[in-house]
């Protein structure tokens, strides 16, 4: 086998050859679902049937996309620069920390209260993720590891508030903090357990990033510098300073997810574990997937956001564990990179002689 | 009083450092041959439940171990395919790995989490290296036999990379592929295999965890320690006997911050590696012994007539 370098692929062919990975991922995982004892037909129609059966199906889709876009569309800018963004699961705990804080303890009466949670959310994770971009940018230090030891870092932090200082009164034996006030609620769409604000704020985020990346001087410095870091210093991009805003966006993306997840979901901060059911890591395949351009990842966020709403389903109706909807994200991202070959070279076989 | 601490902070250090040795040991032979691997969390895990699952199952943790290696490795041919074969991004291919060792081992581990095991992985006695003072107890005396065992395999990389053909060999082809290809090195040969090793190894540290540190099984039990051996390769400066070093450090500091946890909230001494990894990276920045390590070609695949 031989792999020939190919000229640069064509849009439909770049969706066509996504599709495909994504669609061996779902098989596979249907595969994975019969060696647990259902039969892949039965547990396809019972999932297709729980998620698009009725509105709140699907509303429950777009309750897990909004953060998964929030994220994603953050990291698809990181990834543009070559700043490798792990911690955005760490950022988006921050962001509901954050966002805690101010509900909590701020005294904000009114309207006013969700814009200052939104606000402290976004410059929490932002600023969180900016450590990591600076001793990158200034040290060269590795910024995956460091992102993706400050989650760590994040979780114990929200663990010992919630077991410390901001446990609630009204919680008597339970870890978490006292109920919000009513005024930290967003708004939900009748009938359903969907905050809508977060899908205007989610795909507001999505159109902001991609104008920035290719329609300002900054996305420009973004895409030099991850396309070829020596060619911008050269060009004189300030790496910092371009690292640093990358950071600050990306970060503040997910810390605004955590802020949705609280402010939407729970009303209250709690276990790390449930705050964020992974979107932090999962968002790194909603940006991938979407070849990091962040209006794509509203429609790959969509697509991963309907794996975990398909994996509630599983669980209440085929009695699947939870970690399934790990195991088939993780699977679509090896999919996804496996197809990537085809974009780039043409494989030929057997030995050429010329 | 002084004794009994250097005794107890040498012998726990230790045993919180094993894992972190032979994971680092095995990244930093695949990153050597210029393959960076963000999977070892992944596969570690993987080998914890493989080891605990042959270990409860045969009644022989050495089984276990074995088991383990050879899950490890074979969960790394899958970034070594994506990653040298077909040329991806290294860093998404690891991470893929990562995502699908933590799923998996959650999904198959369930009808095994929170058995202890019957027959852990033996306690070593040193005989006479034992009765040095001070040392003799720390070191010698009660531990794993994992962590002689990873004494030894640090030493024999050492051998193997500085001192042999095949280190060479192994070096060249992180350094500058090319030129080793032209030497008549197979390059894609030389790195499956660094890859598939690092597996093994990786997988062994899990092992570690499930028969011998807490001879038990537990979703999510590696909690991040593939990723402070990551750190720890490049903290050794890609060296084996620094490795060494390094990994017992982390594990003294972590054993110092345990002592102080009457002063300390829980949530703050479990915080601690993960602080002490970004510490010691950035240590290891201002002593500027990144770049001086890191191989050349590091993170990018070869192709063969391309330059």
């Amino acid at each position: 086998m031989k792999l020939v370098p190919r000229p640069a692929p064509k849009a439909f062919e770049v969706v066509w050859v996504s599709t495909l990975a994504v669609l061996l991922a779902f098989l596979s995982s249907l595969l994975l679902l019969w060696l647990y004892g259902t039969p892949p037909l039965e547990a396809a129609r019972a999932i297709a049937g729980g998620v698009f059966s009725d509105p709140r199906g699907l509303a429950e889709v777009l309750r897990r996309a909004v953060p998964l876009i929030l994220v994603g569309a953050g990291l698809a800018l990181a990834f543009r620069a070559q700043f490798w963004n792990i911690g955005a699961e760490g950022q988006l705990l921050l962001g509901a920390v954050a966002a805690g804080g101010v509900a909590l303890f701020s005294g904000i009466e009114g309207p006013g209260l969700l814009f200052v949670m939104a606000l402290a959310a976004f410059l929490a994770g932002g600023l969180w993720a900016l450590f990591s971009a600076f001793l990158k940018a200034r040290l060269g230090v590795n910024d995956v590891i460091t992102t993706l030891m400050l989650n760590y870092v994040a979780i114990y932090l929200v663990d010992w508030l919630i077991h410390g200082p901001w446990k609630g009164k009204s919680a008597f034996g339970f870890a978490y903090t006292d109920r919000f006030p009513e005024a930290a609620s967003l708004p939900l769409l009748p009938g359903t357990a969907l905050a809508w604000p977060g899908v205007v704020l989610a795909l507001l985020l999505a159109v902001l990033f991609a104008w920035l990346l290719f329609a300002t001087k900054l996305g420009f410095e973004v895409r030099v510098l991850g396309e070829n870091p020596e060619a911008a210093r050269y060009a004189g991009v300030r790496a910092l300073f371009t690292l640093s805003w990358v950071a600050l966006l990306s970060g503040g993306a997910a810390g605004l997810a955590g802020f949705v997840e609280v402010a939407g979901t729970h009303h209250k901060l709690l276990a790390p574990l449930q705050i964020s059911l992974g979107y932090g890591y999962t968002g790194i395949i909603v940006a991938w997937l979407g070849r990091n351009h962040p209006l794509v990842a509203v429609l790959t966020g969509l697509l991963v956001g309907f794996v975990f709403a398909a994996g509630d389903v599983a669980k209440v109706a085929l009695a699947t564990p939870f970690q399934l909807v790990q195991v088939v994200n993780g699977l679509i991202l090896f999919f996804l990179i496996a197809a990537e070959v085809f974009l780039r070279y043409r494989v030929v076989w057997g030995v050429r002689r010329g | 009083m002084v004794e009994s601490w250097v005794v107890a902070t040498l012998a726990r250090g230790l045993a919180f450092a094993v894992p972190l040795l032979f994971a680092a040991l095995g990244e930093l032979v695949a990153e050597r041959a210029g393959v960076i691997n963000l999977g070892v969390e992944g596969m570690m895990i993987l080998g914890a439940l493989s080891a605990f699952v042959v270990a409860d199952l045969s009644g022989n943790p050495w089984l276990g171990v074995l088991a383990a290696a050879g899950v490890g490795a074979a969960a790394a041919f899958f970034h070594a395919f994506f990653s040298i074969t077909l040329r991806a991004n290294q860093y998404v291919s690891g991470l893929a790995l990562t995502m699908v060792g933590l799923g998996l081992s959650g999904l198959l581990g369930k009808p095994f989490a929170g058995r202890p095991l019957a027959h852990p992985l033996p306690k070593w006695d040193v005989p006479l290296l034992k009765e040095i003072p001070w040392i003799g107890p720390g070191v010698f005396s009660g531990q794993s036999a994992l962590l002689y065992l990873g004494f030894l395999l640090a030493f024999l990389l050492w051998v193997f990379l500085y001192r042999t053909r095949g280190g060479i060999h192994l070096r060249s082809v992180g350094e500058n592929p090319a030129a080793a290809d032209a030497l008549g090195v197979n390059v894609y040969l030389v790195r499956y295999l660094a890859v598939l090793f690092g597996g093994a190894m990786a997988g062994v540290a899990g092992a570690y965890l499930s028969v011998a540190y807490r001879p038990s099984w537990t979703e999510g039990m590696t909690a991040g320690l593939g990723w402070i051996a990551l750190a720890i390769v490049i903290f050794a400066a890609w060296d084996p006997l620094r490795a060494v070093v390094t990994s017992f450090l982390f594990g003294a500091f972590y054993h110092l911050a345990y002592r102080f946890q009457a002063h300390l909230a829980p949530e703050f001494l479990k915080m601690t590696p993960y602080l002490f990894t970004i510490l010691f990276l950035v240590l290891s920045a201002l002593g500027k012994s990144v770049r001086l390590g890191a191989p050349e070609a590091l993170g990018r695949p070869y192709v063969r007539g391309e330059r």
